[in-house]
């Protein structure tokens, strides 16, 4: 089984969609969305309606801090995300934020625990960022053999030994990484629709259950329409430089 | 089928390949000819299998799968071609091309210039076709050479190599393995694992074994003897063996710098000029016949050290006599802190600076450790601090030093250097360390090189 894992979506319509036809293309059976489906981007009510169709068909989905702060107006957020909050607020149909509401932190699926932040207080919303605080987290998800997170932008791989010290690796794009089974793996895959590490390519990644293995891609998409949508929307001009920039 | 991690018998067939006869047996694991039950397309086939299991070191099994996810990422004809490989739980093992040729072990020095140069720039051609793809081998030596009838070479065993478009899996071992010692470059001894220039220092003690009959670093036993060769120059291959062209002691000295940075930049760069003896420039590398004094030799290993140092700023008293205390921060251990601050108290005068010093490991990536990085050093200063501040010095007499290295005993030898110490305090291993222990290592080292007094300090029992 081929999943396609996609994280920070952050209601960016043109990176979701090439994101979705790159995976399609690389085979994928199954889908997950690791959080933040909302927040910052101009397309909340087209991506939550994509997403809502592949959850009908057994998609993983869990919950992010943005969409959390979408449903309870709760704004421990920077400026801009705050704005962006309040607006993506007043577009999504009380459908689309019964969707939202219904989405739990935590799936434990097979052997992979999907979860937005860190699965040592899901809820808390801790930036899994260095080999420690990816070790708090694979502590916690005991009895998963995989756990697949976003939250943050950069795509990381960690992994944890018989030895118990995590370490963590900078993945390169479409190698496919055998997942060693003495081991345990975190994947931060990086996110979909609003890539930080300098490229403006949309993250995502393709675990392969059956081989064991994970692919990290980057995908290039329409950033151009997107940053203009968050323009046109009175968006902070901030958030399109961001994509125009991968910044 | 036979148990998971045990030999196999002759006849046995693995996933469609029949099992031939024993070919090697080593420690970790025992090859075995095999070949496919129906198919193949004539390319001779090997089967590898791990001992795994009671009794075997764990790095066995780390080493298997390194071999596993490395060969399965490279090509071409300077590595054997991978075919299979089974499942870690049920039967662990990997089918590869049986490479055809002779060992380069058997190649045995001293050989002359032309024969070196010919063998060195076809295991360099190897080198840099692995190198291209993001491979490094880590354990490059005679016996993982194989040379094609052709005369082309083919590196073998992969158990220790990394791969960098691949997690480092010996990487996360705290105990992992280094290559074989009189071949491993002083980096990899300090858990380096990313820079394909150590390839390049291997490469050059197996040119000067070639050249000269003998190895440049003997074969020590301890990582203390392995450390030596982070400061020791070896002994010119011409004052070995006088048939040396001073263009090829160039080429060897130049690839057995310490300093990853004065090496050739590149497998290639010593490839072309191994092909084309006429275009090396000899420099007194090539020419000289003695090795350094110390002092030159003190430098460079100093070159050889990165770290960055954070001190408290305070003003040490001019000309004030200095004993350097290590301070293990890392470790809160109350009872050696304890005796050794007894010691400093005994030790320390007025007209004498007590210099206090932690070593922390550097920050390691990704990057997200960065940011913590400088409020660590932060946090070992005020522990430092803490450590000094019962015994009541004046200012001027006592400053406090946090360095980041990763070599601790290094660092603190070079701090004594720079500033003249006139003795040093150092706690002693924990009487249940191994003389191999980490411990044990800084505090020997120290001893065997400090160019002062130092004392070992145990606390009372």
């Amino acid at each position: 089984m081929r999943v396609a894992l996609l994280a920070d979506v952050h209601a960016n319509l043109e990176a979701l969609t090439a994101c979705l036809a790159h995976a399609s293309g690389q085979g994928a059976e199954a889908h997950a969305f690791v959080g933040d489906l909302v927040g910052y981007g101009a397309d909340p009510a087209a991506v939550l309606d994509i997403v809502a169709e592949h959850a009908a068909k057994g998609a993983v989905v869990v919950r992010g801090n943005h969409d959390q702060a979408v449903l309870d107006g709760t704004y421990d957020l920077s400026a801009s995300a705050e704005k962006a909050v309040l607006w993506t607020r007043g577009r999504l149909s009380p459908p689309q934020l019964a969707f939202l509401a219904g989405l739990p932190l935590v799936v434990h699926r097979n052997e992979a625990l999907y979860v937005h932040a860190s699965a040592d207080a899901p809820a808390d919303w801790i930036y899994v960022t260095d080999p420690v605080r990816a070790g708090h987290s694979l502590a916690a998800a005991e009895g998963a053999r995989y756990v697949f997170s976003g939250h943050v932008h950069e795509p990381a791989l960690y992994f944890s030994g018989p030895s118990q010290k995590a370490q963590g690796f900078h993945p390169v794009p479409g190698v496919a990484v055998p997942l060693t089974p003495r081991y345990r793996w975190l994947a931060i895959v990086g996110s979909a629709g609003q890539p930080r590490d300098g490229k403006t390519e949309a993250c995502y990644a393709l675990f392969d259950s059956a081989r064991a293995t994970l692919t990290f891609h980057r995908v290039p998409y329409d950033w151009s329409t997107a940053a203009a949508k968050v323009r046109a929307a009175g968006l902070p001009d901030r958030l399109a430089h961001r994509l125009e920039r991968g910044v | 089928m036979s148990a998971p991690g045990q030999g196999l018998r002759p006849g046995t067939v693995v996933d469609g390949f029949r099992v031939g006869e024993p070919i090697y047996e080593g420690g970790q694991g025992v090859l075995y000819a095999v070949e496919r039950v129906s198919g193949g397309d004539g390319m001779p086939l090997l089967i590898k299998v791990p001992r795994l299991g009671p009794g075997q070191p764990g790095e066995t099994v780390v080493t298997y799968e390194v071999e596993r996810m490395v060969l399965a990422a490279l090509q071409g004809r300077h590595v054997p071609r991978f075919v299979a490989a089974g499942d870690l739980e049920a039967q662990p093992y990997v089918v590869m091309e049986r490479v055809e040729g002779r060992s380069l072990a058997e190649a045995t020095g001293p050989l002359p210039a032309a024969e070196v140069a010919r063998l060195g720039a076809s295991v360099a051609r190897a080198l840099e076709a692995l190198h291209a793809q993001g491979g490094i081998h880590l354990d490059l030596k005679p016996s993982n050479v194989i040379l094609r009838p052709g005369g082309e070479a083919v590196l073998i065993d992969f158990g220790l190599s990394r791969h960098l478009h691949y997690p480092d899996l010996l990487g996360e071992e705290a105990h992992a393995p280094v290559g074989s010692a009189p071949y491993v470059s002083p980096e990899a001894v300090l858990g380096v694992r990313n820079d394909p220039r150590s390839d390049l220092f291997s490469f050059g003690v197996v040119l000067y074994e070639l050249a000269t009959g003998k190895l440049p670093f003997g074969a020590p036993t301890s990582s203390g003897g392995l450390r030596q060769r982070l400061w020791m120059d070896p002994a010119p291959p011409r004052a070995r063996e006088p048939a040396v062209p001073e263009w090829l002691q160039e080429v060897i000295l130049r690839c057995l710098e310490p300093d990853p940075a004065e090496r050739y930049p590149s497998a290639a760069a010593v490839a072309a000029e191994l092909e084309h003896p006429e275009k090396v420039t000899v420099t007194e590398r090539g020419r000289r016949l003695k090795t350094f004094g110390s002092r030159r030799r003190m430098g460079r290993w100093v070159r050889q050290l990165r770290y960055g140092e954070i001190s408290l700023g305070e003003k040490a008293e001019p000309g004030a006599r200095v004993v350097l205390v290590a301070v293990a921060t890392q470790h809160t251990n109350e009872e050696r802190n304890d005796a050794l601050r007894e010691e400093a108290r005994r030790l320390v005068m007025p007209g004498m600076r007590l210099a206090c010093v932690a070593i922390i490991k550097p920050a390691s990536e990704p990057a997200g450790a960065m940011r913590g990085a400088t409020s660590e050093r932060i946090r070992h200063l005020v522990l430092l601090r803490h450590w000094s501040e019962s015994l009541n010095l004046p200012p001027g007499q006592v400053t406090h030093h946090v360095i980041e290295s990763g070599d601790a005993a290094g660092a603190l030898l070079d701090y004594a250097r720079r500033n003249h110490v006139e003795q040093v305090l150092i706690g002693a291993p924990p009487r249940d360390v191994a003389l191999s222990g980490l411990v044990g290592t800084v505090a020997m080292k120290v001893m065997a090189h400090a160019p002062c007094t130092v004392t070992i300090v145990r606390p009372r029992s």
